[in-house]
């Protein structure tokens, strides 16, 4: 499973941040995403579910492994 | 395509229970297409009351916040006319300018920016149940404690004196108020941007350390623009965490099972300030946005320049969104509500609102913990004539 954010559609709204603050952050100069872990744990799936849905602008995806 | 049909519809405003949003809305979310509703002005549009439709609204190229399109879903003299934003008031532009104006400041209102807060926002907190238990027994927890301190935040986060706060605090209620009149509106703009038109000069002249000093180095912003800026920000702030903080008093005292739970295991506060959210969505008209063209949205042909407007309490309580939608539960883990918006206008403050309304709380039933009204709760008088929906006053009492 793999992480990616898009730090241009990112508007910083931070649901990623509050959501899961291990695997991202916000930028001090503009609070766009920070990717902390590009490739968590598959145990953090639903938690990204909820971190995409949650994100206001769609810039968080995620591929799941292919077969997984 | 059908023609939409005539609209027969205009938007639910009585309440009642002051916890529940307006009883109009249930039937019209149980209907099968989003509702064709009629405008104050007699215009035709559009009410979303369901949260799947709201969430592809609220992201959708075709639709524009920009001010010079939207008209008040109920009736009110306080109207844009066209008229587009003040430059600097981004909340009601679109991208790019939107993002141009809104990254400037959107490092301030982190998560973590916004905890760090946190120490500041205790000090204010405390010095208002000071004031509270100086004034003692009988006082207005409102006046007191709940429009104080988002206030009183706000204003030490842009450096605004504190004796000019109240001053502002009135005009941004004035301004918030359906009943108001073109000149009481007229007078609160002219109070608000004679403050601003000395205030941002001088601080240009003499930058602080502060977020207004911030963005006055950044260089990056004229004056007209900072002033637009610092009104988005004070009006943006003031009533709405103010009546949050205050409608989540009043619900948990009038929900004491939910309260006692909370008192039981701290560790909820952070899902309860989610649920408290989600239940009372204080934003009594919702979000407006217009079609840019003509559009099929949700299976309906709307037409360019039509409102839509999203009635955010009625789709925090989606059945189809949440299971037993109309109980308060702060063991809901399920959070993921829209009171703050959706789509890239998501609420700027939002952190710092959360901030404010955990502190608050927490200390609030930490200090008081017999605190209770003074009257039966359906004697509390409610704003129901304002955009932020809460108590106008809150008479509490307590065990010395």
């Amino acid at each position: 499973m793999r992480i990616t954010a898009d730090r241009e559609v990112c508007c910083a709204a931070g649901q990623c941040a509050l959501i899961a603050p291990d695997l991202f952050d916000q930028s001090d100069e503009d609070g766009s995403v920070v990717l902390l872990e590009a490739q968590p744990d598959a145990g953090r799936l639903d938690t990204l579910r909820e971190v995409v849905s949650r994100c206001p602008t769609g810039a968080i995806r995620i591929e799941e492994d292919p077969g997984a | 395509m059908v023609d939409a049909p005539h609209p027969t519809v205009s938007m639910p405003t009585q309440r009642s229970c002051p916890f529940d949003p307006p009883d109009g809305y249930t039937p019209l979310r149980a209907q099968e297409r989003i509702t064709r509703m009629s405008y104050p002005d007699g215009s035709p549009g559009w009410l979303i009351t369901r949260h799947a439709e709201a969430k592809e609204l609220l992201t959708h190229k075709s639709f524009s916040a920009r001010q010079e399109g939207i008209i008040s879903p109920v009736p009110t003299e306080l109207q844009y006319d066209g008229r587009p934003a003040d430059p600097g008031a981004f909340a009601k532009t679109d991208d790019p300018i939107h993002s141009q104006y809104r990254k400037l400041v959107t490092g301030f209102f982190t998560v973590r920016r916004t905890r760090q807060l946190a120490p500041m926002i205790e000090r204010i907190v405390h010095e208002q149940l000071d004031d509270l238990e100086k004034a003692g027994p009988g006082a207005d927890l409102v006046e007191v404690f709940t429009e104080s301190v988002p206030s009183r935040v706000m204003c030490e986060m842009i450096g605004v004196p504190e004796s000019e706060r109240k001053t502002l605090q009135r005009h941004v209620e004035t301004l918030g108020r359906l009943s108001c009149t073109v000149p009481e509106a007229l007078a609160a703009v002219s109070g608000m941007s004679g403050f601003l038109s000395r205030f941002v000069p001088a601080r240009m002249d003499d930058p602080r350390d502060d977020l207004l000093g911030d963005l006055i180095r950044g260089g990056q912003l004229n004056e007209q623009e900072l002033m637009g800026m610092a009104a988005t920000l004070i009006t943006g702030a003031f009533d709405t965490t103010g009546n949050m903080l205050a409608m989540g008093v009043f619900t948990l005292l009038e929900h004491p099972d939910q309260l006692a739970k909370l008192r039981e295991d701290p560790e909820l506060m952070a899902g309860a300030v989610e649920e408290l959210l989600r239940f009372l969505t204080i934003s009594h008209l919702g979000a407006s946005r217009w079609a840019l063209e003509d559009v099929e949205f949700a299976g309906q042909a709307i037409k360019k320049g039509e409102v839509v407007t999203v009635a955010l309490p009625a789709v925090n309580r989606d059945p189809e969104r949440y299971n037993n939608p109309d109980q308060l539960d702060i063991g809901r883990t399920d959070h993921g509500h829209l009171a703050l918006g959706h789509g890239v206008h998501q609420c700027l403050g939002q952190h710092l609102a959360r901030t404010i309304l955990r502190v608050g709380y927490e200390a609030l039933f930490d200090r008081f913990p017999t605190l209770r009204l003074t009257v039966p709760g359906d004697e509390i008088p409610m704003r129901d004539d304002f955009v932020h929906y809460g108590p106008r006053s809150l008479p509490v009492t307590w065990d010395d």
